[in-house]
């Protein structure tokens, strides 16, 4: 029993456009921002950098990740994350304003203030310029190579329809697995946790690994069922399909919700206070009610909404629902990043908003040109017909 | 004893190896070989308004609930009402033996406060969960206990729970014709068609859990493990190190000698000028008379107080200055006669003056600091003054 695939159609070219008009919108409103205050600038532009970073380095991970435990029900889907993760490319060009603008950023990188302070002399063989620049530049040579390796192998299945590099590719994700864990959390303390330098979690990379992992099956979740809906994969799957989808939403949602409490938990019992700032900072002002939101947004609504098992195969829930966790991993980087340059409330403005525009526009335009490139479902995959017969029982 | 358990347990078996069915119908059962298969027959069946009839497979099969037609199954919305019973329990629990039961100052922490509390609310959370899980599916909806079923030990249940997938439609269904059913499975591609029929003992003994035997075994096996487990833990893993209750320690007990310190002392000082808790050092320790300056009475004059006074009066003062202050206590014999608390530089004298001899003491009379507590000391010269007053009472004073 095969299902007969047909040519998938193109995707409109309203994405495309939009693409095009976020972007410009972004552009505009970025440059603008940059020109009227380049220092508050700099912390919008780097909110949308590791919001791609998520995004991008995530739909990585989650390729990886079919590939490592072997499974089947995704694999009709595996393009879309493949070429979401094409967004690592462009990280590499996009990283360059905010190494002009580290100075505005790291209170680590000013000399003087160094000099005086005992702490940041001792964490400065770790925080200094020279060796951030440079595991900046490895890690994203590593996700560049992988990026490499994984979509070379996919796309010369599309043609040779060769098994052996479905198995060449399980061997490149037990390696990416730890690269992917240890580079994500490398950067969630370098760009991240150094905006206060003082400030130290050993949760905190896995936190923002949890982060990534809810974005990217989110903006997965979220194409996957919009493309399978309107018939641009060729074929046409049923509810039952969302349903892996919905429970890995919930799970790594819960995932990260369990992170973040820890983290939350053990720095309240423990009460030393070179810990707890960091936690003081969102609790005052109007940022408290910034920090409750980010309770309701990032765990209470999504989990209420995705527990019944009904929910996990409702396409229009899955929609929402996927749509509302990207939106609440934009809240909760903009939780982490922006305390420290609005130091006495919540404020989001224009200013901010320019560049989660620009970031939508940019997770348009490379997706629409990956899908204009290539085939959008891996129709050489040995595991396509089983993932597309794929039953959960 | 093992012995007779094992007795029991063949009897039981080789009884119902010897049971011969009765004519009674109880159900056509049928087995189909996959999952599409029995998908699309439980879909048929309950198409066909069977009401009384069930589906068996050996593993859970997604969506089979809606194949049978079963609309909403209730064990989400029971298991749901379980967490959050859970939920609110734990936090009630962790409340009121934080605040209300045991309060204890721990860390410097509230009594009660969220962050400490959610790891036993998840707990209870999931606790609760998993019971109404349990208890509701096997309980309430699965109407168990009811181990004594005619479908089980038949070649039927066999199948279904190795590798087989089947349904069983019950003779008592309104619509049930044994014709009719098996027809119906016939056309439904079934590989396998039975008919189970009720054995002897489904009809007469109901409930085997209540037998007698079956009770007394399990309470004979929970008194053994009971035992073993006492033994075990308490007698024999007690003379071993790590499970002694941390009866051998490498501490240093009270009053004892250690060689880390200078002094030699196994326990520490507390630092100069340490000032216990609830103790408020007293500024004139020492002085003469003559330096007191201060010191009103904080106490009120309540009768509550001056009761407290006289019971601390007669205790401590009275032995020797006498029940009435004139200094005629039970001791005079003994110890040297103290003046009358009534002379005119008693009844002169501030507050603070009496205060300060009993804390300070006077002549041959001790500090009383240490055995009488700050109020009660202030309590006493309150009851000083009833005495005074009473004794150099002026006519208005007496009632009318």
């Amino acid at each position: 029993m095969m299902m007969e695939l047909t040519t998938p159609k193109k995707l409109p070219a309203s994405v495309g456009k939009w693409g095009m008009i976020l972007t410009a919108v972004g552009v505009i409103m970025g440059g603008a921002a940059f020109a009227v205050d380049p220092h508050r600038a700099f912390f919008g532009y780097l909110w949308m950098y590791m919001f791609l970073v998520s995004i991008g380095v995530g739909s990585l991970a989650l390729v990886a990740l079919e590939y490592l435990v072997g499974a089947n029900w995704s694999t009709p889907f595996r393009r879309v994350p493949e070429f979401l993760a094409g967004i690592i490319l462009l990280l590499v060009i996009l990283v360059i304003p905010l190494l002009f603008g580290m100075h505005d950023l790291f209170h680590w990188t000013h000399a003087e203030a160094v000099a005086e302070d005992p702490i940041l002399k001792s964490k400065e063989p770790y925080l200094n310029t020279t060796f951030f620049i440079a595991r900046t530049g490895v890690i994203l040579l590593i996700w560049l190579i992988f990026y490499y390796l994984f979509t070379r192998n996919s796309r010369k299945q599309d043609i040779s329809k060769d098994p052996a590099l479905t198995a060449s590719s399980i061997k490149y994700s037990a390696i990416f697995a730890i690269l992917f864990i240890l580079t994500i959390s490398f950067t969630a303390i370098d760009w991240m946790m150094s905006l206060e330098p003082h400030w130290f979690s050993t949760m905190f990379g896995v936190y923002y690994f949890a982060g990534t992992l809810v974005a990217a099956i989110s903006i997965s979740a979220f194409i996957s069922v919009s493309l399978n809906e309107g018939g641009f994969f060729g074929f046409k799957v049923d509810d039952e399909k969302y349903y892996s989808f919905g429970t890995l939403m919930f799970a790594f949602n819960v995932f990260w919700t369990y992170i973040g409490f820890s983290q939350y938990m053990l720095i309240w019992y423990a009460d030393i206070p070179e810990e707890t700032f960091w936690f003081m900072n969102r609790m005052e002002g109007s940022w408290v009610y910034f920090s409750i939101g980010l309770l309701f947004v990032h765990f209470i609504i999504p989990f209420l909404m995705l527990l019944p098992r009904s929910s996990k195969v409702n396409p229009n829930l899955i929609l929402y629902m996927s749509a509302w966790l990207i939106y609440a991993h934009a809240y909760d980087l903009y939780w982490i990043i922006m305390p420290t340059y609005f130091k006495d409330g919540f404020v989001f403005s224009w200013n901010e908003l320019g560049f989660l525009v620009l970031a939508f526009g940019i997770i348009a335009l490379v997706f629409n040109y990956m899908a204009s490139r290539f085939n959008i479902v891996p129709v050489g995959d040995p595991k396509l017909q089983r993932g597309l017969y794929f039953h959960l029982n | 004893m093992i012995k007779k358990i094992v007795n029991f347990f063949r009897e039981y078996n080789s009884r119902n190896d010897e049971e011969r069915r009765t004519d009674r119908l109880y159900a056509v059962s049928a087995i189909f070989d996959t999952p599409n298969e029995i998908m699309a027959a439980a879909s048929e069946v309950s198409g066909r308004g069977y009401k009384k009839f069930d589906a068996y497979t050996p593993y859970p099969v997604h969506r089979l609930d809606q194949a049978m037609g079963i609309k909403y199954p209730l064990v989400g919305p029971i298991a749901f009402t379980g967490g959050i019973t859970g939920l609110f329990l734990a936090l009630l629990m962790m409340w009121w033996m934080g605040s209300k039961d045991y309060p204890n100052i721990i860390g410097g922490k509230p009594f009660f406060s969220l962050p400490p509390s959610i790891p036993i609310t998840f707990e209870g959370t999931i606790l609760l969960t998993g019971f109404a899980t349990v208890v509701g599916m096997l309980i309430l909806l699965n109407k168990l206990p009811k181990i004594n079923s005619p479908i089980s030990d038949t070649e039927f249940m066999k199948r279904v729970s190795s590798d087989k997938f089947g349904i069983v439609i019950a003779a008592d269904d309104r619509m049930f014709s044994e014709t009719q059913v098996t027809e119906l499975f016939r056309s439904l591609g079934a590989s396998r068609i039975e008919n189970i029929y009720y054995k002897p003992s489904n009809l007469t003994d109901k409930t085997p859990i209540f037998n007698r035997k079956f009770i007394m075994t399990l309470i004979g096996v929970a008194a053994i493990a009971a035992i073993v487990t006492y033994f075990t833990l308490n007698i024999v893993l007690y003379q071993v190190v790590p499970f002694d209750w941390m009866w051998k320690q490498a501490r240093i007990n009270a009053q004892s000698e250690s060689l880390f310190f200078a002094n030699k002392s196994g326990m520490r000082e507390p630092v100069a000028g340490t000032v216990a808790r609830g103790f408020m050092p007293y500024e004139y320790k020492g002085l003469p008379d003559s330096a007191v300056r201060l010191l009103a009475n904080p106490l009120p004059v309540s009768k509550n107080v001056i009761e407290k006074g006289q019971e601390k009066y007669n205790i401590y003062c009275s032995p020797c200055h006498g029940y009435f202050g004139d200094g005629d206590g039970r001791l005079n014999d003994q110890f040297p006669k103290p003046p009358s608390l009534h002379n005119s530089k008693v009844l002169n004298w501030k507050d603070g003056n009496i205060y300060h001899v009993i804390t300070n003491g006077q002549n041959v009379m001790p500090s009383y600091e240490g055995q009488i507590s700050r109020d009660d000391r202030w309590a006493i010269v309150h009851y000083v003054r009833v005495l005074q007053r009473a004794k150099n009472a002026k006519d208005q004073d007496l009632p009318k």
